[in-house]
């Protein structure tokens, strides 16, 4: 805490207190009375009416359905998922490779340590919206889909996307999947620990429960007679069937994951040699082997170390998504963002922008938090 | 490792032992080592033939370049001036060359302990700013005016990261100390400054600046477009940096301020005297940091209409016979970001050895 001398507070301060609420009251009470003239003057209404009307554009990309004249609520929410997809893969992605990366520059082996470093080194100094251009460039001068580069008989590669075979579900055939997957996974867990369940059954049930799940949900959730799945297949100038990932979205994505994994394999490389050597010996001393000793006893202790900058990062990679804007990724910024130019309505949609942020960047943190208290070493607390 | 009850024997020098334990240690190190060692070859050998001996140094367009395998380097050339000057007049260049390096040299002189003076820092960054603008617009000694609309390439590149930094420190300094500030209002209202702008991705702050700004202020308040972007770059800068100066006050034990108000120094002698200096000392690597980063995020604003060297590579290669040279460009330019910012975390790798060595 600050130095703070105990005494009376001054008139001085009660002035000084008033005044800067009163400036910062009025200076948001003049934005708002500006922006409503602007508006009224062309002709605008103010409020969140706007949200039910089409919107007259359509995206590339959306996890749901959209189309030019779906609402702008629902374009909002379609932009909010891509964010979500694309930050969500990305994260996971990139806490991948900055694993591996991580490990190479710990090892005692020189041509690991070299790979690590130069990877490090290239990929952090270079902006990140640089790589998003130029993975897109590489993705737009793939092959066009005539000379498409096939994957064994399954897909293609071409500069319209890749191109993947598809299972025929319905998106909420989907969901369902989802939500009972992570379901099963998560009542596996408690079942351990309330000890309904003993721990060597854990994943074989959830397992099978899942492949249960899974054919249900195919036998019921399809139109009979429709194909399990479909192949992309190349028709005239384009491919039908199968799914395609879309350049825009593969080039942030490997963006993301290539320029992110830099970061955090700085951060998991702290990790681990915040580790306290004598710990590490100590395990030796008791015997462990040397993967032991890696698997019970130094990752442990470095994801713990590390969870409070790696929620950082995490929070600063699914911001910088809003940098896909620039190859024409449609997410929630860019969503906005035509919304702005498109209807008008300024001001409220920059509040549902910073709403947006403010309710993701709070989920990783809550989430991570979770987590952060899940794997705490009890009663220890104070020193970790 | 094993544990053995014998001591290891006493390291020996030389290539052969550093193999022996850094490349093949073990029989699976030793395959690793292989297997990546090969791979690291094989790379650098496609690369370096891809740039310096399959690759064409001059050539009159892209298409003259599409049968050889390697680097086509003549897009650098050909495009080369678009790319460091973007929009900026074509008989004009040398004027952004000299702002540029005005801009550089300044900042490479602030890295210079003797400057860390408030006086000669101010002095220093007001003729860097001077000479900068100055060249810049021109509009005198027949130099005709160019607008900031013009502006482009490397120069502004170099004058957004500059003016951030330099707006932004102070700023920081300022929210740092008023959030500790013992008014709750004002804690409250720069705390919540600082958290609002710190949960908001930089690019949605900036398009705020560029396009909404102009919405909600009265006309005689906008100013240019590019002012406006800096002001917000500088305020979502000092956002992070004021919370990295805190967490260096942070850190200063308890006893240091109250031994200053002991000796009778007030607020202002306390802050600047006893508080801040230890904190940024404590805050080096972290600020170090930030400024590094907002090196590299610059390059956002080619999102809103900018024409930085990010925004001119991608005019270089956007259309015409050019673009299927992308990766020659992107790697010249991404060079030159390598260059600045490896250059300024060497630098503050510098610092805190530097630091390091004062405190022993």
């Amino acid at each position: 805490m600050a130095y703070r001398p105990k005494r009376r507070i001054s008139l001085r301060d009660w002035l000084i207190q008033a005044a800067v609420l009163i400036s910062v009251v009025g200076l948001i009470a003049s934005f708002v009375l500006i922006a409503r003239q602007n508006l009224l003057s062309q002709g605008i209404a103010t409020g969140f009416g706007f949200l039910d009307r089409s919107t007259g554009w359509p995206i590339n990309f959306a996890l749901i359905e959209v189309s030019d004249r779906s609402s702008y609520a629902r374009m909002l929410v379609a932009g909010l998922l891509n964010t979500l997809l694309v930050g969500f893969l990305g994260l996971i992605a990139s806490t991948i490779i900055g694993l591996f990366i991580a490990l190479a520059r710990i090892s005692s082996n020189a041509v690991l340590n070299l790979i690590g470093t130069v990877y490090v080194e290239v990929f952090r100094n270079v902006p990140l919206i640089l790589q998003v251009f130029f993975w897109y460039a590489v993705m737009t001068h793939l092959p066009s889909p005539r000379q498409a580069i096939p994957l064994g008989g399954a897909g293609f590669i071409s500069n319209r996307g890749i191109m993947l075979p598809a299972l025929e579900l319905g998106a909420s055939s989907l969901f369902v999947l989802v939500a009972g997957i992570g379901g099963a996974i998560f009542a596996g867990g408690k079942l351990v620990k309330s000890g309904q369940l003993a721990i060597g059954w854990r994943w074989p049930v959830i397992a099978a429960f899942s492949l249960i799940l899974l054919a249900v949900v195919l036998l019921i959730g399809r139109e009979a007679g429709a194909p399990l799945y479909t192949v992309p297949e190349l028709k005239g100038l384009r491919f039908v069937g199968g799914f395609t990932i879309k350049p825009e979205f593969s080039a942030l994505l490997i963006a993301i994951a290539v320029f992110g994994g830099a970061y955090i394999g700085e951060i998991i490389r702290g990790g681990f040699l915040s580790v306290d050597p004598g710990t590490v010996e100590a395990a030796r001393a008791l015997g462990l082997r040397s993967g032991q000793v890696n698997r019970l006893v130094r990752i442990p202790l470095a994801i713990r170390a590390v969870l409070p900058a790696l929620a950082n990062q995490y929070v600063w990679l699914m911001k910088s998504t809003t940098i896909g804007i620039a190859i024409g990724f449609p997410d929630y910024f860019m969503i906005v963002s035509t919304s702005i130019n498109q209807s008008g309505q300024t001001m409220e949609l920059l509040a549902l922008l910073m709403g947006g942020f403010l309710i993701v960047n709070y989920a990783i943190g809550t989430v991570m938090n979770m987590i952060n208290r899940r794997i705490a070493i009890k009663g220890r607390d104070a020193q970790l | 490792m094993n544990a053995g009850t014998q001591l290891a024997p006493p390291p020996r020098g030389g290539t052969l032992d550093w193999a022996q334990r850094r490349l093949f240690s073990t029989w699976i190190d030793g395959a690793i080592t292989l297997m990546f060692g090969t791979l690291v070859v094989w790379i650098l050998w496609k690369g370096l033939g891809w740039a310096f001996i399959d690759n064409v140094w001059k050539a009159e367009s892209g298409a003259a370049c599409r049968d050889h395998t390697g680097a086509c380097w003549a897009v650098i050339e050909a495009r080369g001036r678009l790319i460091l000057f973007g929009l900026y007049p074509y008989e004009e260049h040398w004027r952004s060359t000299i702002a540029c390096l005005a801009i550089i040299v300044t900042t490479v002189l602030s890295c210079i302990p003797w400057f860390w003076q408030m006086k000669r820092l101010s002095v220093l960054w007001v003729t860097g700013f001077g000479l900068f603008l100055a060249f810049m617009f021109g509009g005198f000694l027949g130099m005709p005016l160019v607008t900031t609309e013009k502006w482009g390439g490397l120069s502004l590149t170099v004058l957004l990261f500059s003016a951030v930094v330099v707006i932004g420190m102070p700023l920081a300094i300022a929210m740092a100390l008023l959030r500790r500030s013992k008014l709750l209002v004002v804690r409250w209202v720069v705390g919540g400054i600082i958290d609002v702008t710190r949960s908001l991705p930089l690019l949605t702050i900036l398009f705020a600046a560029a396009v909404v700004v102009p919405f909600v202020v009265p006309d005689w308040a906008q100013g240019d477009k590019l002012v406006r972007v800096v002001l917000a770059f500088a305020v979502f800068f000092a956002a992070y940096q004021a919370e990295i100066i805190r967490a260096g006050l942070q850190a200063i034990p308890e006893g240091q301020e109250e031994a200053a108000a002991a000796l009778g120094l007030r607020y202002f002698g306390r802050t600047f005297l006893i508080m801040l200096p230890q904190a940024f000392r404590n805050a080096l690597p972290a600020t170090i940091n930030q400024v590094v980063i907002t090196f590299k995020e610059t390059s956002i604003v080619t999102i809103i209409g900018f024409f930085e060297v990010m925004s001119s590579a991608n005019a270089a290669v956007g259309r015409g016979d050019w673009s299927g040279q992308f990766i020659e460009v992107y790697v010249f330019v991404g060079f030159i970001y390598f260059i600045f910012v490896f250059g300024l975390s060497r630098y503050g790798a510098y610092l805190e050895q530097r630091a390091r060595r004062a405190d022993r």
